[in-house]
């Protein structure tokens, strides 16, 4: 699918598939077209050409039926911020045409759920930041939805809060709620997602498991070199032939290979401006750094 | 092509109820006490120079004006900074469009609202003024009814205006060239026979006159004279209620 505002390309043509019970994330840069692609999905963005069916059902013509099966975490707080913890449920619940009874119960077990039953009574600002994301994760489940929807659930969260946030999502896919989230962690998207797509300018770069990906783009291991100040560019020129790959980030070089330990020998024997060698294993960062970040080298 | 709820807007006029049952007491200043300051002042002070004006006292001719108004800017107060204020800061708009509910709803049960509330400071102010005898005759229990339908086309107005506002700075401009001029020269204060025709005549197409209008004869008793104004006012409310409907989806919706 393609979104266009006026001459500007959002998103420039995006495939991809979620698989029930499975949870896919959507890992791009800052302006990758991950949002847009994400408001096309619950149907507030309309697709500018192409096919975009959720549950099967096409956005254009039935959005009120998707948006009743999804539950949808925004980027930012967007809750009620006059209405109460309890209130903010009990109202997204009649949206979904819920009757009384049926919300005062969901609202209480989500409540337990998300650890907010000690503040339930209290208005939302005085909630901390991780806590008012605790209380979008329950408000957008008070529908009982088959796809949870996440937009970037942990941006700005300190990292118990981010755990608290991970361990819930861990929680609902065990139960089979199905999940798709953007996100530029790449440490959550490694925690939490079964497929990731990497986008950049509005396109799907790569798509797989993380561990595919890594495999793929990378290999097992990654060489850091912390190069002098100002140095990088003159040891990523040395060092480029030595490795599968070969990533710069800022006075850091990143050298993919199958064998660190040769590698790292190598490149303290070469008497090249650098402060630090280590190794470690190849994550997804180093993918994501390699498809979107500055490239040395195919 | 519009989709919109009769049943998901009352869903989103319910939230604004409970929202408002608690803000309800920072919304009595300026909904409430302005109209009884302004009762005070020209009631009063000037009503002591000025004993009868059209046949009745000239306290109940300014107190019924003064119904009108609270009407009005009941309505105008929650479509213009209320809406912006949750569409944009609050950004509590943007979740309730990824609900079943559509931006039509929203934008409906937000009218619908800004009209209850022309109800609710109407019938309060009202219920105040009939203490001092401005209220004649049984006809003014029409009157809710009356502010329900101004209501949507103050509301509808002011609502279609915040959605095109790319800045809160503007409502500034929507009340200084449109609600105030309306509040000045809809006759709530002085008859309008005094002025030069075609103020009159500009004077007509606008909702607040005819409000006026409505809401003295329904008070003093002849409520043959309120039909052509009630009728004015339900044909503009049908009239102006799609445009904040197509308006608020084009900002809510990309």
């Amino acid at each position: 699918m393609v979104k266009r505002f006026g001459p500007v390309t959002a998103v420039g043509g995006v495939s991809f598939e979620v698989r029930p019970g499975e949870c896919y994330g959507f890992l791009g840069p800052n302006g990758a077209g991950k949002t847009t692609t994400l408001r096309m999905i619950c149907c507030t963005a309309r697709p500018t050409s192409g096919v975009l069916r959720v549950f099967g059902l096409d956005v254009r013509r039935h959005p009120r039926a998707i948006k009743g099966r999804l539950g949808v975490v925004h980027q930012g707080v967007t809750l009620d911020e006059a209405l109460t913890v309890r209130e903010n449920l009990l109202v997204y619940a009649r949206y979904f045409g819920m009757g009384a009874r049926e919300a005062r119960s969901r609202a209480e077990a989500l409540l337990a759920f998300v650890e907010l039953d000690a503040r339930a009574g209290d208005r939302v600002p005085k909630l901390s930041g991780g806590m008012q994301r605790r209380l979008m994760i329950a408000r957008a489940l008070m529908g009982d939805p088959e796809l949870l929807v996440l937009d970037e659930p942990t941006t700005g969260l300190d990292p118990q809060a981010r755990h608290a946030v991970w361990d819930r999502l861990r929680q609902l896919k065990r139960r089979g709620v199905t999940q798709l989230l953007t996100t530029h962690y790449m440490e959550e998207a490694e925690q939490l997602c079964d497929r990731v797509a990497v986008v950049d300018h509005g396109r799907v770069v790569a798509e797989g498991t993380p561990q595919e990906l890594v495999h793929r783009y990378v290999g097992r291991e990654v060489v850091e070199v912390q190069a002098a100040d100002g140095a990088a560019a003159v040891v990523a020129e040395h060092l480029a032939s030595l490795a599968d790959g070969c990533e710069v980030a800022g006075d850091r070089v990143f050298l993919h290979t199958q064998d660190g330990e040769e590698l790292v020998h190598r490149v303290r024997v070469l008497g090249l401006p650098v402060e630090g060698v280590s190794l470690r294993r190849a994550t997804l960062e180093d993918v994501f750094l390699r498809l979107t970040g500055r490239r040395l080298r195919e | 092509m519009m989709d919109v709820s009769l049943v998901g807007a009352l869903r989103f006029w319910q939230r604004n109820l409970l929202v408002f049952r608690k803000v309800f007491a920072f919304t009595v200043p300026e909904n409430f006490l302005e109209p009884v300051l302004y009762l005070l002042a020209l009631g009063f002070g000037l009503g002591a120079y000025l004993r009868e004006v059209q046949g009745v006292p000239y306290v109940a001719f300014v107190a019924t004006g003064l119904a009108a108004s609270a009407a009005m800017f009941g309505a105008t107060f929650e479509c213009t900074y209320n809406a912006y204020v949750q569409f944009t800061y609050d950004r509590s708009y943007d979740a309730v469009v990824t609900t079943p509910l559509s931006a039509e709803d929203v934008a409906l049960g937000e009218v619908l609202w800004g009209a209850t509330r022309s109800v609710l400071y109407g019938s309060a102010f009202l219920l105040v003024v009939a203490l001092f005898g401005a209220v004649r005759s049984p006809w003014a229990l029409a009157l809710p009814g009356v502010f329900f339908a101004s209501g949507v086309v103050f509301s509808a107005v002011a609502l279609a205006f915040t959605a095109v506002s790319p800045s809160i700075d503007l409502f500034t401009y929507y009340f200084s060239l449109w609600v105030t001029p309306m509040f000045m020269f809809s006759g709530i204060f002085f008859p309008l026979e005094g002025l030069p025709g075609w103020v009159q005549t500009a004077v007509w197409f606008t909702p607040l006159v005819h409000l006026v209008r409505a809401t003295r004869a329904l008070a003093f008793g002849h409520p043959s004279a309120a039909l052509v104004d009630v009728g004015w006012l339900l044909v503009v409310a049908l009239l102006v209620l799609p445009a904040p409907l197509l308006l608020l989806r084009r900002r809510l919706v990309q």
